[in-house]
């Protein structure tokens, strides 16, 4: 079953001045349980397609449909309720909340979705251990390793139970061992929990982990291989 | 969470929180320390003018004080006998009967105003006693004459002499008397030293043909927050198709207009340090909106509300506000009390010219609930709208290049 289905997405950035196509009539589909890496050269459109299918940023052309539902005709609120309810993000320079702990961020976006206490520690200690941070719960992310904070990243994405996690170079910051590490956590994942994992990614550790790989050249699709 | 989240951001960076706070705090305090003495310096001038002469409440018959006329005296005793002794605030009554005479001796003749006082209760308030310059004060009840030094110099006239006095008195009767100076005072006031010439009551009474009689009551009270309840006891009290209450802000309007007058000027000066203070406040709150652009972009894009992330903000700057305006009248308060019970003294020309009036020549600070809190709650305001700003920038916020940087 398909989570995901881009139909002929274009992104023009500056239309009106110096026109920029990023994306040039990308048709993908993405199936539920996929762990699939997106790279490319730089420029390619990774980062801009990832945006427009987390519903951060719109199609010039082309729909984006997660579900069945075609995002791009959705408000802007309704994008924020939506990003809130299927989609957890995964950001390169982990952004966690400076001023909450490593359970709080965790716990922050259930807030959102306003869950029950209880199902809030029950949720937070499960994931918390899932990426093998249970010690660090009280920890702010100052006090946390490169690599805690992204496992924590990780644990916050997937809080509000997603219907799939989008990636922006999720290792880019990381050293070899927190790399593999948090790569071992999201195999498990996906594997245990069958979450839909999507990374836009250069790094090849990530690359050779990933059992779908769509390579991205000036905005199109130039290949895609299941392994 | 909203607020968890709002106090947490507040502590985050120390030392913007510190320095943000400090200067609403100086803000509170400079505003306040300014009114208050300000408003000081008007209570102490208006006090000294009032108690000058005048007292802050007097009594008259209905119509007497547009057109002061002796016809228009009423009974004393009477009078007195409707004001409650349980009024406690006030401290005396001064009986007075005035009016206009001619005093003369031998060739030289000068307009004069012929007061009819009790002496005792006069200089309670006034302190006419220690305007004597020569001779001795007044006795109650003596037929002798206390006169400015400016009228007896016109009339040639030391102590020891006589005065004689003509005048209409009560309803048209003659009124004709002589009176030997038993003393001179000396006013600052060139108008008040050119023409008073006191009498004990019951000789001026006497000689206006009106006994038991005044023209006005005079009322020493503590202090102005004293008015109000001594108005609106003695309009209850007395009839007031007969007597006319009157508090100093009529009986003096030029006054009042001058007080308006100067702090119509103190507007600019306000203006001027609040602006000082918003552009403060503003650079803080801009450099924090600046700062956390990036943050603002990943909040919304995992699903914070605009909203939530607005009124996050909106919290952290009024919280900031708070604390500052707080901070600022906890210091405010024992600083201006210490001006209260240790006033500025005047030294110079200034304070010269002030105990030649027989004030003191301070500058009392006036502690006042209502400065401290209107100064804070001005300058939080300030901070309330200014913290409009971030909740704009994140309304118009695209995450995506919020995150780009």
């Amino acid at each position: 079953m398909n989570v995901i289905t881009t139909k002929g997405v274009e992104k023009i950035y500056n239309p009106d001045k110096i026109p920029v196509k990023a994306l040039n009539g990308v048709d993908l589909d993405i199936e539920e349980g996929e762990f699939t890496a997106i790279v490319g050269p730089s420029g390619s459109g990774k980062t801009t397609l990832l945006n427009i299918i987390g519903g951060l940023d719109r199609p010039t052309a082309g729909a984006v449909e997660v579900g069945g539902q075609d995002i791009s005709e959705l408000s802007d609120n309704q994008l924020i309720d939506f990003r809130k309810e299927h989609i957890g993000f995964v950001f390169q320079a982990y952004n966690l909340i400076p001023v909450l702990t490593a359970s709080e961020n965790v716990e922050f976006v259930m807030l959102l979705q306003n869950q029950s206490k209880e199902k809030r520690d029950a949720r937070v200690k499960e994931l918390m251990e899932a990426v093998g941070l249970e010690e660090k719960m009280d920890k702010r992310p100052s006090e946390l390793s490169g690599g805690q904070q992204q496992r924590v990243a990780v644990a916050r994405a997937l809080a509000s139970k997603p219907t799939f996690v989008l990636a922006d170079e999720p290792t880019a910051n990381l050293d070899s061992s927190s790399t593999a590490n948090l790569l071992d956590i999201m195999a498990r994942l996906n594997k245990e929990e069958n979450i839909t994992f999507i990374f836009s990614t250069h790094d090849q550790r990530v690359i050779d982990r990933a059992r779908r790989v769509v390579t991205l050249v000036d905005g199109q699709i130039a290949t895609d291989e299941r392994r | 969470m909203i607020f968890r989240l709002a106090w947490r951001n507040i502590w985050r960076n120390r030392r913007r929180t510190f320095i943000t706070a400090a200067s609403i705090l100086f803000a509170v305090l400079f505003s306040s320390f300014m009114e208050a003495l300000q408003r000081g310096a008007w209570d102490n001038m208006i006090n000294n003018v009032v108690n000058y002469y005048f007292g802050y409440v007097q009594v008259h018959e209905n119509g007497y004080w547009d057109e002061q006329s002796i016809d228009k005296s009423f009974d004393y005793q009477e009078a007195i006998g409707k004001i409650p002794a349980s009024t406690k605030e006030i401290q005396e009554v001064l009986p007075r009967i005035e009016s206009f005479a001619l005093a003369s001796t031998g060739e030289n003749t000068s307009s004069a105003l012929v007061v009819g006082i009790d002496p005792q209760a006069e200089n309670s308030m006034t302190n006419l006693k220690d305007r004597v310059i020569e001779g001795d004060y007044l006795e109650s009840g003596e037929e002798k004459a206390l006169l400015a030094q400016g009228v007896a110099e016109k009339l040639g006239l030391a102590v020891g002499d006589t005065i004689v006095l003509i005048s209409q008195g009560y309803h048209g009767v003659n009124a004709a008397g002589k009176y030997p100076v038993k003393g001179l005072v000396k006013f600052a006031s060139p108008d008040l030293n050119k023409q008073m010439v006191y009498l004990s009551l019951p000789a001026a009474q006497y000689f206006y043909g009106a006994p038991g009689m005044v023209t006005s009551l005079a009322l020493k009270l503590d202090s102005q927050d004293d008015i109000a309840p001594v108005v609106h006891s003695l309009e209850s009290n007395l009839d007031t198709a007969a007597y006319e209450v009157m508090d100093w802000q009529e009986l003096l309007p030029d006054l009042v207009e001058a007080r308006a007058l100067d702090s119509a000027g103190n507007v600019i000066v306000y203006f001027i340090l609040y602006m000082i203070i918003a552009f403060g406040i503003l650079g803080t709150i801009l450099m924090m909106t600046k700062e956390r652009e990036y943050e603002f972009g990943v909040l919304v894009s995992i699903g914070m509300k605009r909203w939530q992330l607005s009124l996050t903000v909106w919290l952290e700057v009024i919280m900031l506000g708070l604390i500052g305006a707080i901070a600022g009248i906890l210091v405010s308060m024992p600083l201006v009390w210490y001006f209260k019970i240790n006033p500025i003294r005047f030294t110079g020309e200034y304070a010269g010219m002030m105990e030649k009036f027989g004030f003191e020549p301070i500058f009392p600070a006036t502690f006042q609930w209502e400065i401290f809190a209107n100064q804070a709650l001005f300058v939080f305001l300030i901070t309330a709208v200014l913290a409009l700003y971030p909740l704009y920038k994140i309304k118009r916020m695209e995450p995506v290049k919020a995150m780009r940087g």
